[in-house]
């Protein structure tokens, strides 16, 4: 059994918005290993990025962790107080986000905002400062560091742009790198470079990853166990490949139904209706109104989740009761 | 029963101009080439594709067709009728009637509908402008365009920010359908969206098609979409199409190393598909100053001393797949 490095129990974070209370995470538990890649995949508000904010305690105003436990090697994250968790920031816990031009700061230089990140933790002369993210710099693949140092992120195209802030992520060596969508907004080249780049990053550092994403694809091809969020909730839990062809949750299959293929035709099935309001969700699982396959149970009360295999754990009444498709990895 | 050559595309020209800074002095310095020399035909009921990264093109070559901005060169035919010397002549009827022909969906459904208009306006503007139906009609007409896409008829009286992404994407799809037109340009109409209502777009848009026997030009950089919904691709690299074949074609074999890298470079959502490490160094150059000889040179692993010369010309290499590459399937 591999060492858990994160745990997550119960998470719940709200928005305390003027048209009622948002409940963006709501009851969110799952657990990071050490050295594995964990995709956490879900549609646009089903609570993927509020919960890695909430994990590195950065949730925006009006929003709140309302209850829940975060664990870090067995310390309890919540019980910090914000001087502990400046330090922890960076240093264990780093996060890198979905568009590199606005997480630069424009007016400095990538080199000031390196130094930034290296001086804020411990005292470094500026000789060694300039060694240090000289070596980053290299290490993410930026040809001609000793120059390009010196720019300005406006001067630097998409994909070299993310690459800097994979530098300034990584500054610290941290133990668990969140990355938010961090290909989405550049072209599938250049996004097929960062994604090498953060698995070698990964390999060579001996770091988790917590790659968080919309994008099957890139799930697919990235880690080793999947969390699904659905509207603020965990639907499933599983290793990528029993997810991928033995989906357990109808909302897991249909995802995978409705997204096409490079590699071939296929008849997209259609997820019908809309992702949930999430001031007034749906009574009992959050996904009853849009599933074929919903009960009166289904209706009354959220479904818990539960281990139907070892290391796959789903949130859904009718598991046993539903044969569901996955992908088959052979044509249709 | 399809008819061929329904829009002709011939040798489409468009740079940009770039002017030196100064009120007094201003000089032109440089010109984009956004798009050089593209060339390529529609049937009619076919989807047709153009793909390419950000930067090469793809949605230039759409607005210079619709004749949205004035192309530097080149000809555009729409079922014969040369469009650009018709948008020159003063006859405004005649330029009316081209419009309601070709029609355009747009990326992003939150930019594209005007906020302060009911959906009912929105849809009957183009019938208004247009005087597609008679005044009694309009009413009916948009409810019966509402039905068409997928939403109900007291969706008329809404306002758009009443909408989610996919049914106000499946507004926009409705206004363009209003005046019944025959052509219509797709400008990665789900990109904005997200996976389970892309599904949806898609579906619809497919089947519209069929029933109303439309031709699509879809632009989109997402492949795996392209493969889903078009009968014929063209791939487009710095203001120029690389290759163009039928879908199944292109994505099985492709032969142009571009279309080779930008296959490979697509995550498949099925983990027991071997991804390969990514082939590509380096980024898209300057469309400014691009490269000389062929465009993508720089980046190619199988590049001579003659793709550095000699800009290739797209030839057809097998029934229906052309190809400008002089080192074809090198790879």
């Amino acid at each position: 059994m591999t060492e858990t490095l994160l745990k997550v129990e119960g998470l719940k974070t709200y928005f305390y918005t003027e048209a009622g209370i948002v409940k963006a995470v709501d009851g969110v538990s799952f657990d990071v290993r050490k050295g594995e890649t964990l995709g956490l995949v879900g549609e646009s508000g089903s609570g993927k990025t509020v919960t890695s904010l909430s994990v590195l305690r950065i949730v925006p105003k009006p929003g709140r962790i309302v209850e829940g436990k975060i664990e870090l090697k067995g310390e309890n994250l919540l019980a910090k107080s914000e001087k502990e968790m400046q330090s922890i920031r960076g240093r264990e816990i780093a996060m890198i986000f979905q568009d590199p031009s606005s997480s630069l700061v424009p007016v400095y230089t990538v080199e000031t905002q390196l130094r930034d990140v290296l001086s804020a933790h411990e005292k470094i002369s500026k000789d060694d400062a300039h060694k240090k993210i000289l070596d980053l710099m290299n290490l993410v693949g930026i040809p001609e560091a000793e120059i390009r140092m010196r720019e300005f992120p406006h001067q630097f195209s998409g994909g070299m742009k993310q690459r800097v802030a994979i530098a300034r992520a990584l500054a610290l060596e941290p133990e668990l790198l969140f990355a938010d969508e961090p290909t989405t907004a550049l072209d599938v080249t250049i996004q097929a470079q960062v994604l090498d780049l953060l698995e070698d990053l990964k390999k060579k550092m001996g770091m988790s990853l917590v790659m968080i994403t919309h994008d099957m694809g890139i799930i697919a091809k990235m880690t080793s166990r999947v969390v699904v969020m659905y509207a603020g909730n965990v639907a499933e839990i599983a290793k990528t490949d029993d997810l991928y062809y033995r989906p357990r949750h109808p909302y897991t299959a249909l995802l995978l139904a409705a997204v096409p293929r490079l590699d071939r035709k296929k008849t997209l099935s259609i997820i019908p209706g809309n992702i949930p309001n999430l001031i007034e969700p749906p009574s009992g699982c959050r996904f009853h109104p849009r599933c074929e396959f919903a009960t009166k149970k289904c209706e009354e009360a959220p479904p818990v989740l539960e281990e139907v295999e070892p290391d796959h754990f789903v949130a859904c009444y009718e598991w046993k009761n539903i044969t569901l498709k996955g992908e088959t990895g052979k044509n249709d | 029963m399809t008819e061929e050559n329904f829009l002709q595309v011939k040798n489409l020209v468009k740079y940009f101009p770039i002017y030196s800074r100064g009120v007094l002095t201003k000089k032109q310095v440089g010109q984009v080439h956004a798009v050089d020399g593209v060339s390529f035909n529609i049937n009619k009921q076919e989807t047709f594709a153009l793909v390419g990264e950000s930067g090469c093109g793809k949605t230039t070559t759409a607005r210079v067709i619709l004749n949205l901005i004035e192309p530097t060169s080149g000809e555009v035919l729409l079922d014969g009728e040369n469009i650009f010397e018709k948008f020159k002549g003063s006859d405004k009827k005649e330029k009316l009637k081209l419009r309601r022909k070709m029609q355009m969906i747009f990326q992003n459904p939150y930019g594209s509908l005007d906020p302060r208009m009911t959906i009912c306006d929105i849809i009957s503007e183009p019938l208004v402008i247009h005087k597609h139906v008679a005044k009694e009609c309009r009413c009916e007409r948009v409810y019966e365009l509402l039905k068409l896409v997928g939403l109900e008829e007291y969706h008329a009286e809404r306002y758009p920010h009443e909408f989610s992404g996919g049914q106000r994407q499946r507004i926009c799809i409705a206004r363009a359908l209003a005046v019944e037109p025959e052509f219509i340009v797709a400008d990665e109409p789900v990109s904005s969206l997200d996976v389970s209502i892309r599904a949806q777009i898609l579906n619809l848009l497919a089947d519209l098609q069929k029933s109303m026997g439309l031709s699509f030009l879809y632009i989109s950089h997402d492949l795996s979409s392209v493969r889903q919904i078009s009968q014929r691709v063209a791939v487009m690299y710095l203001g120029e199409i690389v290759e163009l074949a039928e879908t199944d074609e292109l994505f099985d074999n492709p032969l142009h190393p571009y279309t080779q890298a930008l296959i490979e470079a697509v995550p498949i959502p099925d983990p027991k598909t071997k991804n390969v490490k990514a082939r590509l160094r380096g980024e898209v150059p300057s469309p400014i100053n691009p490269p000389l000889g062929c465009r993508f040179n720089p980046r190619c692993t199988h590049a001579t001393a003659a793709c550095r010369e000699k800009k290739p010309e797209l030839f057809e290499v097998d029934k229906g797949h052309f190809l400008a590459c002089a080192q074809p399937g090198q790879a």
